[in-house]
């Protein structure tokens, strides 16, 4: 290494993965369903998408992290969205491409995916 | 990527307790699941709850599981990595309240905590630089090197405040500047005590073993201030997770060109060797370390010249203690004022302390100066175990002294403790309760200067071995009045003439205990008792007659058969026989042994 920016940029690429270990209560959690039901559907390659594509985009606010059975077996993958202050949004049967745009609309610009949401969905 | 970090302390205290076999069973059983590349492990550094390890925390979720067993890893990964069902009967049992998780911030043990030096300890990888780097490691070193001149380097820590965390609290930035006379023209060395002897001090151990990055950066951020191109950390030889991970260390900033020549293209140079100590407390004395990386016995020399004149090969040195430079970086990182805000008028920022002895939370707590000893014994330390009653806090090791009850809320800075006849020292703080003897205490400390006194100068090498003798007979029960005296005097004369600060603080572990619990010195001479039922020669095992049910349950217990009865009669304790050791009082379900 010569140079400050060189340190800069190691410092950039390591950031978001150091970050996940500071503990913010201002933080937007993702939590993705992840109990037997929900793996069963395919929600690990949903996490693993919404994990990959938070820590590639550098969103520092944002944690993704995964809990058991919500209740709504028929409906997983679900991911849920809590952000500080905010009513939270329930999306349906996610696949990693639909989470991709989640992380797109919403988590970057703030605009929830409507027709992914629990509301809205026609089954 | 990985979207989750399981972080496994790998800390000296967790590691006894089983940390390697742990990250090994979590290693497989993540294979098994097919959690290779999902879930990273990440062996850290200490976090500084010893009490409850091994200690494990999932990020980011933020669970802190403690005392985990290798029995417990298959359910960790199907339950809580696989599944997302966090383990509850695993976490750390303060964080697990009723409706969910509470931080581990806002946990007793590191609400009041502030953590600087320890600041990556239990965060990041101490082997992998890119993680040091990723939490602003070296940001510090480059910004000397391009923004900074080397005086306002020495200015900055001027003006910070920042004070040696060895123990004797001199001003580091008053140290620097000493050395950094004649920049350029001479050859200069910068060293780094790592030469921690204190019994029940393990603060640089830990920083060492958690983040040994921090240490170097800082050293070169010295050498550019006094104009230093090479660096010696001393550190001992039985410390070996931290030498080893200090080896790691060097390699990889040297292979970054974060150590060697022309750092940042600045035309700065700067290396670091290590030296291994081999055991001697003396060693830690900054003389005798210099000495023995010399390649000579570990002996002091009379000051001055100090080492800022002539210290190593006869060479201006300035050495710092490993706590003092992982200050440093967020010091040049943060300004002066940010550290300066912290502590006391005269003590800045914070302070790490081994905390041990009869208390619940032992461990390593990092408070801001000024925090008092209450706080950290009973609200850190979560209070004595047993509801038993605080006597004293022994600070400073065998250079310290005894803070009795009755300073249980003095706020602990440098100038305080010594006010008190105690000392900062290291950082090692030892919290004894109702059954501490404080003769047998001052006894144990002696014993250890007296095995560590290096033998060069009289005073120590023959008055501590008298002072040791006479607390022996005093324990003993063979005390007069006239020892106490004579104690006390042999006290001030060695620390007016002993060469160097092992023998000049020897005789504090006395003196402190004289000052505040003379009684119980009084008792030992005078009555022949010893209060606190530990002096075994003042004291005797009885069986009470009214309780013992005679089940011969103490007779068969005995490894000195020093019991004798018959099933169903009272049982007798032969004084001639027995050993004091106790075991037929453990035993006893009646509670019928009783000693005085």
């Amino acid at each position: 290494m010569k140079s400050l920016a060189e340190l800069k940029a190691i410092r950039e690429r390591m950031q978001s993965q150091v970050g996940m270990r500071a503990e913010d209560d201002s933080q937007t959690r993702v939590v993705v369903g992840m109990a037997t039901c929900g793996i069963a559907s395919g929600a690990r390659p949903v996490l693993k998408a919404l994990s990959d594509a938070v820590q590639e985009k550098k969103l520092s606010n944002v944690m993704v992290t995964q809990t058991g059975c919500i209740g709504l077996c028929k409906y997983e993958p679900i991911v849920e969205v809590m952000e500080p202050g905010k009513e939270k949004v329930t999306y349906v049967k996610m696949t990693p491409e639909k989470a991709l745009e989640v992380v797109e609309q919403h988590l970057i610009r703030g605009q929830v995916v409507t027709d992914y949401t629990l509301g809205n969905i026609k089954l | 990527m990985y979207r989750s970090h399981v972080l496994v302390c790998g800390g000296t205290g967790c590691t006894s307790s089983g940390s390697e076999k742990i990250i090994e069973a979590l290693k497989n059983e993540l294979e098994k699941n097919g959690l290779t590349d999902e879930v990273a492990i990440v062996k850290t550094g200490c976090h500084g709850l010893c009490a409850a390890g091994p200690i494990m925390a999932v990020y980011p979720e933020a669970c802190f599981y403690s005392m985990v067993k290798v029995e417990d890893i298959p359910e960790i990964v199907s339950e809580h990595l696989l599944k997302g069902r966090v383990v509850s009967r695993l976490l750390y049992k303060e964080t697990s309240a009723e409706g969910g998780i509470l931080s581990l911030n806002e946990t007793d043990f590191y609400k009041k905590q502030t953590r600087i030096a320890l600041r990556n300890c239990g965060v990041i990888n101490p082997e992998n630089i890119d993680e040091y780097i990723g939490t602003g490691g070296y940001e510090a070193l480059g910004k000397v090197l391009t923004e900074m001149t080397p005086d306002e380097v020495i200015q900055t820590l001027l003006d910070a405040g920042l004070r040696g965390r060895g123990g004797a609290g001199f001003p580091t930035g008053l140290k620097w500047k000493f050395a950094s006379g004649n920049r350029g023209n001479v050859q200069k060395y910068v060293c780094c005590n790592a030469d921690e002897g204190d019994p029940g001090a393990f603060m640089d151990r830990s920083v060492l073993e958690g983040d040994p990055h921090v240490v170097l950066e800082a050293m070169a951020i010295a050498g550019y201030a006094i104009g230093a191109d090479q660096g010696y950390i001393y550190v001992r030889a039985e410390y070996p997770i931290a030498v080893e991970r200090l080896k790691i260390a060097i390699a990889q900033a040297r292979e970054y060109g974060l150590l060697g020549k022309n750092i940042f293209d600045t035309g700065f140079n700067f290396d670091i060797d290590l030296r291994l100590g081999a055991g001697a407390f003396v060693c830690g004395e900054e003389t005798a370390l210099m000495t023995s990386i010399e390649g000579k016995r570990g002996e002091p020399r009379p000051r001055p010249p100090f080492p800022a004149v002539k210290g190593l090969f006869d060479k201006p040195t300035i050495l710092n203690n490993v706590e003092t430079y992982a200050n440093i970086p967020q010091i040049i990182l943060n300004g002066a004022q940010w550290f300066a805000s912290m502590g006391t008028e005269k003590s800045k920022g914070t302070k790490v302390f081994a905390l041990g002895g009869k208390v619940n939370n032992t461990g390593l707590v990092e408070i801001p100066m000024g925090t008092t000893l209450r706080t950290i014994v009973e609200d850190i330390g979560g209070g004595i175990p047993g509801g038993k009653k605080f006597k004293a806090a022994q600070t400073g090791g065998p250079s310290g002294g005894c803070i009795p009850a009755e300073h249980f809320d003095v706020p602990i800075d440098y100038d305080n403790l010594i006010a008190i006849g105690s000392m900062m020292g290291s950082g090692g703080l030892i919290v004894m309760d109702e059954d501490n003897c404080m003769v047998d205490i001052a006894k144990f400390f002696l014993q250890f200067t007296v095995d560590e006194s290096c033998g060069k100068c009289t005073p120590c090498r023959v008055g501590t071995k008298r002072m040791y003798e006479i607390l022996d007979k005093i324990t003993k029960g063979q005390g007069t009045m006239e020892d106490i005296d004579k104690l006390e005097e042999l006290c001030y004369y060695i620390k007016e003439n002993a060469l160097c600060g092992l023998g000049q603080t020897a005789p504090n572990p006395v003196l402190s205990t004289l000052r505040y619990f003379r009684d119980e010195y009084i008792a030992h001479v005078v009555d022949k008792k010893c209060p606190a039922g530990v002096c075994k020669d003042l004291l005797s095992y009885k069986i009470d007659p009214d309780k013992c049910r005679g089940c011969t349950l103490c007779a068969r217990t005995c490894p000195a058969d020093a019991i004798e009865g018959k099933v169903k009669e009272t049982h007798y304790i032969n004084p001639d026989k027995c050993l004091k050791c106790g075991a037929c009082m453990e035993k006893c379900r009646f509670g019928a042994i009783y000693k005085e």
